[in-house]
């Protein structure tokens, strides 16, 4: 398996994101996308999956058997929002994700005992924190199998000690022969990471501000 | 799907979801016209189908905009249109969960405002099944102003502007076959018939369109 863009552009609006941008992932592999604030690296990730468009070129997943779906069918996706229910429990938020999404892996229980948070399946989502939120938000992706983890920032508001647990998901991810786009300005504390460094945005060539800053991943 | 259905109704009937909203602003439309329009109870009778359809019309239409619009804020949009059900399968679920949630009260709660308006056991039923036929065209058709309306932040009376013109038909043919059960030569079959073609054709169409607005809607 492997995850190959050619020569992708993507426009949002009359504004050219990014052009000209070609990788490819083989399994096992991160991609670790750095770059300044308005670089265009959440842009990428919903272009991969299949939230925009490419203006040019394509993004598609060689090597995999059975019939051919689209690539956002294989993909976990991961955005700032952690798609919860406050109103729902954790449960019940979590056996819906697990239910609609089809292709189990794991149950919930075990789930939230590998992102740290046993025992709180009963609370409204409402009560729990920013970074508990977030954990819940992952524990997701572990719930149904999808052999691509598209993640933007997936490290805020979680604590050091959730960061370590949330890499130690991304290697398991990664030794049972799965893919992981990042995007973040956080090391993720990834090994062997292939880094892909977004310039500055098109066409407007100046540096954004609003504290930007890269972390070498290594 | 039924995953998605259960937790629509769930999250709809919680605290603070407004389900009853719907019921209650009926129930303020249907008192508030008899006095209005005086104490005359055949006048009343007369006009009874039909205010009967306004209210609940009205009263549809309500709750529309939260159809898509938490689902966008919170991110669970994205997901459910990144899996492999169509988009238009995911909005017509969400649609009946909709209609089971704020529709169907109001269908059980008109055969009391019937009585309030001094309507004939005949013309209650005739309008109860109208209502339980026509309602659901308007939440499949509210769904396209849902899901065009979906990134705006106040999308409620546009919603409300967009869909009006088009669920006129349902309001047409539902009212003239309440008429038509009890006001001869006033025909019954014929409108109710077209009422249930105008739902069908609607159930069809609309969580197409809307399931193509929504896609373009998250970005």
């Amino acid at each position: 398996m492997q995850l190959v863009a050619e020569n992708l552009a993507v426009d949002r609006g009359e504004r050219r994101i990014f052009e000209g941008l070609s990788f490819s992932v083989a399994a096992g592999m991160a991609l670790v996308v750095t770059g300044p604030n308005g670089a265009g690296k959440s842009t990428l990730i919903k272009a991969i999956a299949g939230f925009l468009t490419p203006s040019a070129g394509a993004i598609r997943l060689d090597g995999l058997t059975g019939e051919a779906r689209p690539v956002r069918e294989h993909c976990h996706y991961l955005a700032h929002d952690n798609a919860l229910k406050s109103q729902l429990t954790v449960d019940e938020n979590l056996s819906f994700w697990w239910q609609f999404m089809g292709a189990p892996r794991a149950n919930i229980e075990e789930a939230l005992e590998r992102v740290g948070l046993p025992g709180i399946g009963e609370l409204p989502v409402g009560y729990l924190s920013a970074g508990q939120k977030r954990r819940v938000a992952i524990a997701r992706l572990l719930l149904n199998e999808r052999p691509v983890w598209l993640v933007d920032e997936p490290t805020s508001a979680l604590d050091k000690a959730s960061e370590t647990r949330f890499a130690e998901l991304v290697h398991e991810h990664l030794d049972r022969g799965g893919i992981i786009v990042a995007a973040t300005h956080q090391a993720l504390g990834l090994k062997d990471a292939q880094s892909l460094g977004m310039g500055t945005p098109l066409p407007n060539p100046s540096p954004q501000g609003g504290g930007a800053h890269e972390s070498p991943t290594t | 799907m039924m995953a998605l259905f259960a937790r629509e109704l769930k999250l709809a009937t919680r605290v603070g979801a407004g389900a009853m909203t719907g019921v209650l602003f009926f129930l303020a439309v249907v008192t508030v016209v008899p006095f209005a329009v005086g104490p005359d109870l055949n006048l009343l009778a007369r006009i009874g189908p039909a205010v009967l359809w306004i209210g609940a019309l009205l009263a549809s239409l309500l709750g529309l905009d939260r159809l898509f619009q938490q689902d966008r804020e919170d991110g669970s949009l994205a997901i459910l249109l990144m899996s492999e059900h169509p988009s238009a399968l995911i909005v017509f679920v969400k649609c009946l969960a909709h209609w089971a949630a704020t529709g169907l009260p109001l269908i059980v709660a008109a055969p009391i405002f019937g009585l309030f308006l001094n309507m004939e056991a005949k013309a209650i039923a005739a309008t109860v099944a109208t209502l339980a036929v026509g309602t659901p065209a308007i939440t499949f058709i509210g769904a396209v102003g849902a899901a065009v309306t979906v990134t705006l932040a106040r999308g409620g009376l546009i919603i409300a502007i967009l869909v009006l013109p088009l669920v006129l038909p349902s309001l047409i043919f539902g009212v003239a076959a309440s008429y038509g059960a009890v006001e001869d030569p006033a025909p019954f079959t014929q409108p109710f018939i077209m009422l249930t073609a105008v739902t069908l054709f609607l159930a069809v169409l609309g969580p197409l369109a809307a399931g193509f607005a929504l896609k373009h809607a998250i970005d």
